[in-house]
C-alpha cells in the first residue's frame, strides 16, 4: 500500500513538474506568409494574411470551427432576445495585454469604434447593428436595424475582435503599431515587409493550450522561396503552399502537407451590363455563355493546371457548407451541346472573348486551358494578363468582357453572394440584376433558419446558374505545409492558423 | 573643391524636384485605384469615398503634390498608405539593408571582376583567358531570380550551409548578418563582375600595348609589378566610371534579389508599394534613391581625380 501510495505521488510529482515544464514553453513557431500585413488594427486590416497574425493576437467574440460551426470565443454564449436584439455573455476574467480587463464596457468600446472610425474596414460588416448596450458587468445586447443572420459570423471574425480601451484611447490612429487585444500572444515587433513578432501572453484565458513562447511571422513572396525555407527548417509552417510545389513538399520525409477546403472560388465573371463593354453576344446573350461554359472540362482544368487540388465547381457556396445548394453540381463537358447551342443563336463564328486575368502564371495557365477548350466549340477567347491593381480597377469600371475573379471566401454564404449578385453590389462586377435573386437574398438575411436560409441560397444559385453572370469555375484548397515535428494543427476551411494545441517537438 | 562640391549641391535641387514631379505624374498615370486595392475584399462605396478622403485622393493633382511636398520639406514623408508606418522610419530602416547588399555585392563584383579581367588580359588567348570569358558570360546570361533560386536550393536546402532568406542587421549579429547576405551579395554582384571582368580585361589589353608598359618592362621590372603598378593604374580610370554606373544598376537589381531572398531593403520596399499603390511610399523611395545617385556620382567624379592626377586643376 505504502508502494502504491508513493508510486502516486511520484506520478503526481511527475505531472505537476510535467504541467510547470508545459507552463513556459521556450520554442519559437516560425510562419512564413505570403506576403506582408496591411495596418495591424482590427478596425482598419483589410489583408488576408493580416487576419493570419490576429488570430494569435487579438480573440474575436466568437471563432469558426473545422466543421464551420460558430463557437464561443471571448462570448459564453449568445442568444436572440427577438429578431433585433442579440444578448452576447462574455468569459470572465479575460485580461487584455495591456492588464486591462476585458468586460461589456470594453465590447461596447470596440464594437462602436469598428462602426464609426474613420477608415474602418468594419463598418459595412456590422451596418446591421443600431446600437450597442451594456446590460451587465458580462452582457452586451446588440440592438439591430433589421434582423440579420450573416451578423454572428461577422463577430467571428475582426468585426468581432475586442481591444483595449486604455491602448487604444492611447494611441488613436497608432494604434496598429502597437495593437493591444486580448489575444494568446501579444504584440513585440514589427520590422515591415519582413517579419512580425508576437510573444506569449501568460494571462491568456486559455494559456494551457499554447505552447511556444513567440511566433515569428515571416513574409516570404515567392512560393518556391516559402517551400525552400521550409526544407531548409528556417520556418516551420508555410500558408498558401502552390499546387506546383506540392510534390516537392511530399516527397521531403521531413515535412507533412494539409490539405483542406476552403471557403472561396474562382470563376469568370461576364459583363451582362455594366457600362458599354457589355455590348458583345457574350454580355447580351445567355445562350453564348452557356455554350462557353459547356465547353470547359472542369475535371481536366483541375488535372492539367492544378494537379488535381483545386475541385470543379459551379456555386459560390463550397461543398462540406449547409448552404451549399444541393444537386447542382459541375456537368461533364458536352462539346456537341455547346457547338448546337452557338449554332441555335445563329451569331457568326468564332465569337470573340476578351478575358482579363491577374497576371499569376497558374491563372494565365488556367485561362490557356480554357482558350483551347472553348476554342473548339467557336469561340476565340483572347487573355488579357494585367497585373492585380490593375485587373481590380478595369473591373470596377466594367472595362472588360470576361473577368478571372478569385475569391478568398467567407464563413457565412451572404459574404460570398451578396456582393456579387446582389442589385448595386459592391463586387458586384457584371452588373446582374435579378429582382428574384435579390428577394432571396434579402429574405435570407432576415431568417436564422438554416434550412430556411439554404433553401433561399439554393433558388438564388439556380437563378444564377441560368443567367450565368459568373461562370465558377474551380474552389481552392488551403494546402498548408509544415514541419513533420508540428502537431496538433487543425485546418480550419477560412485558412487561418490557429495555435492553440499546436506543438513542436524537439 | 569645396566650391565644385556646393555647386553640384545647387545642381541637385532642380534635379531632385524634377524627379518627384516626374514620379507623382507617372504613378498617377498608372491604372488601378490606390482606394480600391487598400479597401480590400470588402470594399463599399462609402468605404471607398472615405479612403480616397482621407488620403486626399479627392483633391485635385497640383493640391496633392503641395500637400506631399510640403510634408517633405519638413522633413515628414507621411505615412505608408497600407501599414500606416512612418515613411521616414521605413526607409532608416529599409536603407541600410539596401546599403549593405550593394556594398557587399559592389565588393564582391570588384573582388572576382578586376582581377579576372586581369588574368585574362595577361594570358590573352591562353585558357585563363577563355575560362574567365566563358565567367563572364555566364555570369552576364544568367537572370539573377533563378540564379538565386538555384543557390537557396543548392547551398540552403541540400548543404544546409546558410539560411535560405531573411535579414539580420550587422549591429544585431554580424555573423548571422553576413550568413543572411553572402548568397544575394553574391547574385546581385554576379552581374556586375562579368561586366567589370570584361572592361577590366579589353581596357587592360589596351595599356599592355602602350609605350610605357614597353619602357617599363624594358627597364628589367617584374611583370607582376609592370601590370598592376602601371597598367592597371592607367586602366583603371574608365573601370572606375563603369563601376559607378553600375552602382544605379546595384539598386535595380536589388528590386528582384530582395524579392527572391526576402531581404527587407529599399527594392523590396518599393516593388511592394507599387503593387499596393502605395504612392507616399514609391515618392519617399524614389527620392531618396534619386538623392544617392547624384551623390554617387559625385562620388565617383572626386575619385576620377584621385585616380587620375591629370584631371587635378589648380
Amino acid at each position: 500500500m505504502r508502494r502504491i501510495l508513493g508510486l502516486t505521488a511520484l506520478a503526481l510529482l511527475a505531472t505537476t513538474s510535467l504541467a510547470q515544464a508545459q507552463e513556459t514553453p521556450t520554442q519559437t513557431l516560425k510562419i512564413a506568409l505570403r506576403e506582408d500585413a496591411d495596418a495591424l488594427d482590427p478596425t482598419l486590416a483589410r489583408s488576408y494574411v493580416g487576419r493570419i497574425v490576429f488570430a494569435s493576437m487579438c480573440d474575436k467574440l466568437f471563432d469558426i470551427n473545422e466543421k464551420l460551426e460558430i463557437v464561443p470565443q471571448l462570448a459564453t454564449g449568445y442568444a436572440y432576445e427577438d429578431p433585433t436584439t442579440l444578448r452576447i455573455d462574455l468569459r470572465a476574467g479575460v485580461k487584455f495585454h495591456d492588464g486591462t480587463t476585458m468586460d461589456a464596457e470594453a465590447v461596447k468600446y470596440s464594437l462602436n469604434r469598428h462602426l464609426t472610425m474613420q477608415g474602418s474596414g468594419r463598418r459595412g460588416e456590422l451596418a446591421s447593428v443600431d446600437s450597442i448596450e451594456v446590460a451587465g458587468p458580462l452582457t452586451v445586447k446588440l440592438h439591430l436595424k433589421s434582423p440579420s443572420s450573416p451578423l454572428l459570423a461577422q463577430l467571428a471574425d475582426r468585426a468581432g475582435m475586442i481591444l483595449s480601451a486604455k491602448a487604444a484611447e492611447a494611441a488613436g490612429k497608432d494604434f496598429s503599431l502597437r495593437p493591444v487585444c486580448a489575444g494568446p500572444f501579444k504584440f513585440v515587433e514589427r520590422v515591415a515587409q519582413d517579419h512580425i513578432t508576437v510573444e506569449r501572453f501568460p494571462d491568456y484565458w486559455n494559456a494551457k493550450d499554447i505552447h511556444f513562447a513567440k511566433i515569428v511571422f515571416q513574409t516570404i513572396v515567392d512560393s518556391t522561396t516559402r517551400v525552400a525555407n521550409l526544407r531548409a527548417g528556417a520556418v516551420d509552417l508555410v500558408e498558401s503552399v502552390v499546387p506546383s510545389d506540392v510534390a516537392t513538399v511530399k516527397a521531403d520525409p521531413k515535412l507533412k502537407l494539409i490539405t483542406s477546403p476552403g471557403l472561396g472560388y474562382e470563376g469568370i465573371n461576364f459583363n451582362v451590363n455594366h457600362g458599354p463593354r457589355a455590348s458583345g453576344p457574350i454580355s447580351k446573350d445567355a445562350r453564348v455563355r452557356h455554350a462557353f461554359d459547356m465547353a470547359i472540362d472542369r475535371d481536366a482544368l483541375n488535372q492539367v493546371v492544378f494537379n488535381g487540388l483545386f475541385p470543379a465547381t459551379v456555386q459560390a457556396v463550397q461543398t462540406g457548407s449547409p448552404y451549399h445548394a444541393p444537386g447542382v453540381e459541375p456537368k461533364p463537358r458536352d462539346l456537341d451541346g455547346a457547338k448546337k447551342l452557338l449554332a441555335a443563336t445563329g451569331l457568326p463564328l468564332p465569337i470573340k472573348v476578351t478575358v482579363n486575368v491577374p497576371n499569376s502564371p497558374t491563372r494565365i495557365q488556367a485561362m490557356e486551358v480554357v482558350q483551347a477548350m472553348v476554342a473548339e466549340a467557336g469561340f476565340d477567347l483572347k487573355i488579357n494578363a494585367m497585373e492585380f491593381a490593375t485587373t481590380l480597377d478595369a473591373g470596377d469600371r466594367g472595362d472588360f468582357e470576361a473577368y478571372l475573379l478569385a475569391w478568398s471566401g467567407r464563413t457565412d454564404p451572404d459574404g460570398n453572394i451578396w456582393n456579387f449578385w446582389h442589385t448595386g453590389g459592391p463586387n458586384n462586377y457584371p452588373g446582374y440584376s435579378n429582382p428574384d435573386v435579390d428577394k432571396a437574398l434579402e429574405d435570407a438575411r432576415k431568417t436564422s433558419d438554416v434550412k430556411e436560409r439554404a433553401a433561399l441560397y439554393a433558388k438564388a444559385q439556380i437563378q444564377e446558374l441560368a443567367d450565368l453572370p459568373i461562370n465558377y469555375l474551380w474552389s481552392p484548397q488551403n494546402i498548408v505545409g509544415i514541419n513533420a515535428k508540428l502537431t496538433g494543427f487543425v485546418p480550419v476551411p477560412d485558412g487561418l492558423i490557429r495555435v492553440q494545441g499546436m506543438v513542436l517537438a524537439k | 573643391m569645396l566650391a565644385t562640391l556646393g555647386k553640384r549641391a545647387l545642381q541637385a535641387i532642380p534635379t531632385l524636384t524634377l524627379v518627384s514631379v516626374l514620379v507623382f505624374v507617372l504613378q498617377q498615370a498608372m491604372p488601378g485605384d490606390p482606394a480600391l486595392i487598400l479597401a480590400g475584399e470588402d470594399k463599399t462605396p462609402e468605404l471607398l469615398a472615405q479612403i480616397r478622403h482621407e488620403l486626399w485622393l479627392d483633391r485635385s493633382l497640383p493640391l496633392q503634390y503641395l500637400h506631399w511636398l510640403g510634408g517633405v520639406l519638413q522633413g515628414d514623408f507621411g505615412l505608408s498608405w497600407r501599414n500606416r508606418e512612418p515613411i521616414a522610419g521605413l526607409i532608416a530602416l529599409k536603407l541600410p539593408v539596401t546599403l549593405q547588399l550593394g556594398s557587399m555585392a559592389f565588393v564582391i563584383a570588384v573582388c572576382i571582376g578586376v582581377p579576372a579581367g586581369i588574368v585574362a588580359a595577361v594570358g590573352r588567348n591562353t585558357w585563363w583567358d577563355h575560362l574567365a570569358n566563358a565567367i563572364g558570360l555566364a555570369g552576364l546570361s544568367t537572370p539573377n531570380f533563378w540564379l538565386g533560386i538555384m543557390m537557396i536550393l543548392l547551398i540552403s536546402v541540400h548543404l544546409g550551409w546558410l539560411p535560405p532568406s531573411g535579414y539580420v542587421p550587422l549591429g544585431e549579429d554580424w555573423r548571422q548578418s553576413l550568413a543572411t547576405t553572402i548568397m544575394p551579395a553574391f547574385v546581385l554582384g554576379n552581374a556586375i563582375a562579368a561586366v567589370l571582368m570584361r572592361h577590366t580585361r579589353s581596357a587592360m589589353l589596351s595599356a599592355l600595348d602602350q609605350d610605357y608598359v614597353r619602357t617599363a618592362r624594358a627597364k628589367g621590372l617584374s611583370e607582376w609589378r609592370v601590370v598592376l603598378r602601371h597598367a592597371l593604374r592607367n586602366a583603371l580610370v574608365p573601370v572606375v566610371t563603369l563601376g559607378a554606373l553600375e552602382l544605379g544598376t546595384l539598386f535595380a537589381g536589388a528590386v528582384l534579389t530582395e524579392q527572391v531572398f526576402t531581404i527587407p531593403g529599399f527594392g523590396k520596399l518599393i516593388v511592394d508599394a507599387v503593387f499596393n499603390r502605395d504612392y507616399p511610399v514609391v515618392q519617399g523611395v524614389v527620392l531618396i534613391t534619386a538623392s544617392l545617385t547624384i551623390l554617387l556620382s559625385l562620388c565617383a567624379d572626386l575619385l576620377y581625380v584621385a585616380i587620375n592626377p591629370r584631371l587635378r586643376t589648380g
